[in-house]
């Protein structure tokens, strides 16, 4: 080493401290970006033997389920997650939208110092909480007020129900992504529309919404992986019938609750830990596909919007 | 507008009301000192001390071990490497897709681990997974607190002679509340979180005394007591489920408390 | 002195600095003119070499520190720094007191062994850019609370107390009011007896009152350098001419 001023051994342990602690970070770091794969190829391997006996396809299209004589179809399951996801989404996406469109277009100061903190609360709750919350509120309230306009009788534990859970529970997550979108936009841009003579819900349509669709859409996306994974709360008040659901009043069985139900008993019957293990392997290359393309559009638009 | 935002309060005050209103009714000192005693679950004597303390063992050794793990990737992200490199970006997508990864995941990959390494369920399983799930969250959380940490003031430890490793002091100063934050966030993720748990802490009417005993959890508390079909017993679950909503208030307020307030070295 | 030969600096495929040569003299204020992005801010911090923090930097040519190569692998980046200082545009203190401030570049190059010497290092750094009888008895407050130009006067003590041979100053009195500018002016001409100074700045009058040797730039290349005295009053390159003119800036 060429030493510019003066030569002693402080200087150099003062660089090698600063190389191994490089080194050590440089690993750590690289460890937890393998989880990813760690994960992916973990759960491969333990529903390899699965996926040998049948086909993707088949496993994936068949709604045949008995795990005593190792029929997985995965149909039901599937159909029921979108099924749950689709409502939830349907509930909380308007409701965040005007929400973070209040917030960072129309709100005074003084409104944000309500609400933030409500947000926080919704987004801090533990699943198991909204749980107790569906069973107590919602699920009575459909099978009082809800269905009997549609159908005799109903215990409540519906699509519905967990769809309105998790719509709640969404909501804060796509707020704040939201806001995170909206607050991209320069000031300047609203501004000379407003300086054209423009309102500010014209502002906020023509301005906001067109800048940032593709970030509103990415959010969605991101919210709806996010959904697709909720388990306790939604084990709770879905119903855990296994069927396809025809309408928003059926009883249904998503992927999550599937998995969660059935860990206890899944080594007692062969092939059945397998076809668990690829329920979860399903989910986990669902919310990677959404989360890596939303994450990408996102920072896209920050990149762009912001400079 | 108004009327979206009345609906996301009514939500609050719905979930917060229904919880407490039916908590309270079931709470006593007995629930929260004792542990589960013979005949618990067909409503006799006893408490969910097991759980509580269950919740305890796991959160705090997983938030200590998320801690010491996910500092120097922070630190590595912004301090080691160059402004916008490949890799930051690389390891700041990972760890949003990890961050998205539902929990029911994680316990399921949690469970094909500990059966690789001849686990059973376990106080340890239960930790390892936890630990696993909140790691991209303190990353991701300390990472925001650190991105908008002026490059300035880096470049002036650096040009005073500092090292990357003798500027963390500096960092680590600068971004003290974005880790409490994250701290309280994770803490406050880990506790309530029952999907991944209920495969790899499993659950036990005792107090574990080794990392290799299963142990209980609150949330799984919740879950199982609310099934049974005995009253005493459902409404042991409300208040557990009270004592849980309890903790994580605490912990979102003195979040947001802590982010208004400490900050009086910070720039 | 510093003698830079030859130096290309491409940063991400755009040629920042190109075929610099230059030399800047000892115990002399240089300052480097040119109208905004003609490669000043680059130049100052491949002296340092803080570049290196930027990601997709190519660097080519040499650098000579009292002779030493410092853009070769093996160069002491850490002992560079120390030597060579910094006072950046907009002031930023380190996030802790204003005593740590001062201490902290003394404390990591462990530069005394006594509490006492310490003190008394960053007692005298302090009274040096005349801060010290401005803040008796809040020396532990934290340096955020100081005005702007206070601010930006104690990061010079900073960078003085590790003892450097030369400073570099990023515009470093442009984020201040006209008063406190004044002030820290006249600082750096009354340092220049004991330091090299290196300055960038974009307001030709200020060049004017206090630069000793001037290297004026243009869209990463050299135009003219040398004497104050000459550059300004007698430029030969006809860029140079029409710039002081004020036909561009």
């Amino acid at each position: 080493m060429v030493r510019l001023y003066k030569t002693d051994n402080m200087q150099k342990t003062r660089i090698i401290k600063d190389k191994t602690a490089q080194a050590v970070m440089f690993a750590l770091t690289l460890i937890s970006i393998l989880m990813v794969v760690v994960m992916f190829v973990g759960l491969y391997l333990k529903s390899a033997p699965v996926l040998e006996e049948r086909s993707l396809w088949r496993l994936l299209t068949s709604s045949e389920w008995r795990p005593m004589k190792g029929e997985f179809g995965f149909l039901p399951f599937i159909a029921s997650t979108l099924w749950v996801t689709f409502v939830a989404i349907l509930i909380a996406l308007p409701i965040s939208l005007l929400t973070a469109v209040f917030l960072t277009e129309y709100a005074k100061s003084y409104v944000k110092k309500f609400v933030f903190p409500a947000l926080d609360i919704l987004a801090a709750l533990p699943s198991v909480i909204y749980g107790v919350w569906g069973v107590l509120v919602i699920v009575p309230w459909i099978s009082k007020h809800v269905a009997p306009y549609f159908m005799d009788f109903s215990t409540g534990y519906t699509v519905l129900a967990a769809g309105i859970v998790l719509g709640v529970m969404v909501i804060p997550i796509l707020v704040s992504l939201f806001i995170e979108v909206f607050s991209s936009v320069s000031m300047e841009l609203r501004e000379s529309s407003l300086a054209l003579g423009a309102t500010r819900w014209q502002t906020t349509k023509k301005v906001l919404f067109r800048r940032t669709y593709p970030g509103i859409i990415a959010a969605t996306v991101l919210a709806i992986s996010r959904a697709m994974g909720e388990t306790i709360a939604v084990l709770m008040v879905c119903g855990c019938v296994i069927g396809i659901p025809n309408n928003f009043l059926d009883p249904c069985y998503p992927i999550p609750a599937l998995i969660a139900n059935n860990y206890g008993e899944m080594l007692s019957m062969p092939m059945y830990e397998a076809a668990l293990m690829f329920a979860a392997l399903i989910l986990f290359f669902v919310v990677l596909v959404f989360n890596l393309i939303s994450r990408i559009v996102l920072y896209r638009l920050e990149k762009r919007l912001g400079s | 507008m108004w009327i979206a935002m009345l609906i996301v309060f009514g939500f609050v005050i719905s979930v917060i009301w229904t919880v407490f209103s039916k908590g309270m009714k079931a709470m006593s000192w007995d629930m929260i000192s004792k542990l589960p005693g013979g005949g618990f679950y067909i409503g006799k004597e006893g408490g969910f001390l097991n759980a509580i303390v269950g919740s305890l063992y796991i959160v705090g050794a997983s938030t200590v071990l998320g801690l010491i793990i996910s500092i120097p990737v922070v630190f590595f992200l912004n301090v080691y490497l160059k402004r916008d490199s490949k890799l930051a970006y690389t390891a700041r997508m990972a760890f949003d897709v990890l961050f998205g990864v539902p929990s029911i995941v994680y316990g399921a990959f949690g469970f094909t681990i500990m059966i690789y390494f001849g686990l059973r369920t376990s106080l340890l399983g239960g930790i390892i997974v936890i630990t696993l799930l909140i790691i991209p969250i303190f990353i991701r959380t300390m990472d925001e607190a650190t991105r908008n940490f002026p490059g300035d003031i880096l470049d002036a430890s650096f040009s005073l002679g500092a090292t990357r490793w003798e500027t963390l002091r500096v960092v680590l100063r600068q971004i003290a509340p974005g880790i409490a934050t994250a701290t309280l966030l994770s803490i406050g993720r880990a506790i309530g979180d029952a999907a991944s748990v209920m495969f790899t802490a499993g659950y036990t009417d005792s107090i574990p005394t080794s990392l290799s005993q299963p142990a209980a959890t609150l949330p799984l508390a919740v879950f199982f007591q609310l099934q049974s079909p005995i009253p005493e017993v459902v409404d042991r679950a409300y208040a557990a489920a009270l004592v849980l909503t309890v903790i994580v208030l605490i912990l979102s307020i003195s979040s947001r408390f802590i982010t208004n307030r400490f900050s009086k070295n910070k720039i | 002195m510093i003698e830079v030969k030859e130096l290309n600096v491409h940063i991400k495929g755009n040629h920042i600095l190109k075929n610099v040569n230059v030399t800047l003299p000892e115990k002399q204020i240089t300052c480097i003119i040119g109208p905004s992005g003609c490669g000043k801010s680059t130049l100052l911090r491949t002296l340092n070499r803080l570049i290196d923090t930027t990601e997709g930097v190519k660097l080519e040519g040499k650098v000579l520190v009292n002779g030493q190569d410092i853009l070769s692998s093996d160069a002491d980046v850490t002992d560079l720094r120390r030597k060579i200082g910094l006072v950046s545009q907009r002031p930023c203190p380190l996030p802790m007191s204003i005593f740590d401030n001062v201490a902290y570049g003394c404390r990591i190059n462990k530069m005394f062994n006594k509490r006492r010497q310490l003190v008394y290092q960053v007692q005298k750094n302090l009274k040096a850019v005349g801060l010290y009888d401005e803040i008796r008895g809040r020396i532990r407050t934290p340096a955020a609370r100081l005005s702007i130009g206070q601010q930006q006067r104690l990061c010079l003590a900073r960078s003085l107390a590790v003892e450097p041979d030369y400073i570099l100053a990023d515009e470093a009195t442009s984020a201040l009011d006209p008063i406190s500018a004044k002030t820290v002016e006249d600082l750096f001409v009354s340092l220049k007896e004991q330091y090299s100074i290196i300055m960038v700045t974009h307001t030709l009058r200020q060049a004017l009152r206090i630069a000793d040797h001037v290297v004026f730039m243009y869209l990463g290349e050299i135009i003219e350098q040398g004497p104050a005295e000459q550059v300004f009053h007698n430029p030969k390159e006809e860029l140079t001419q029409k710039y002081l003119a004020g036909a561009f800036s």
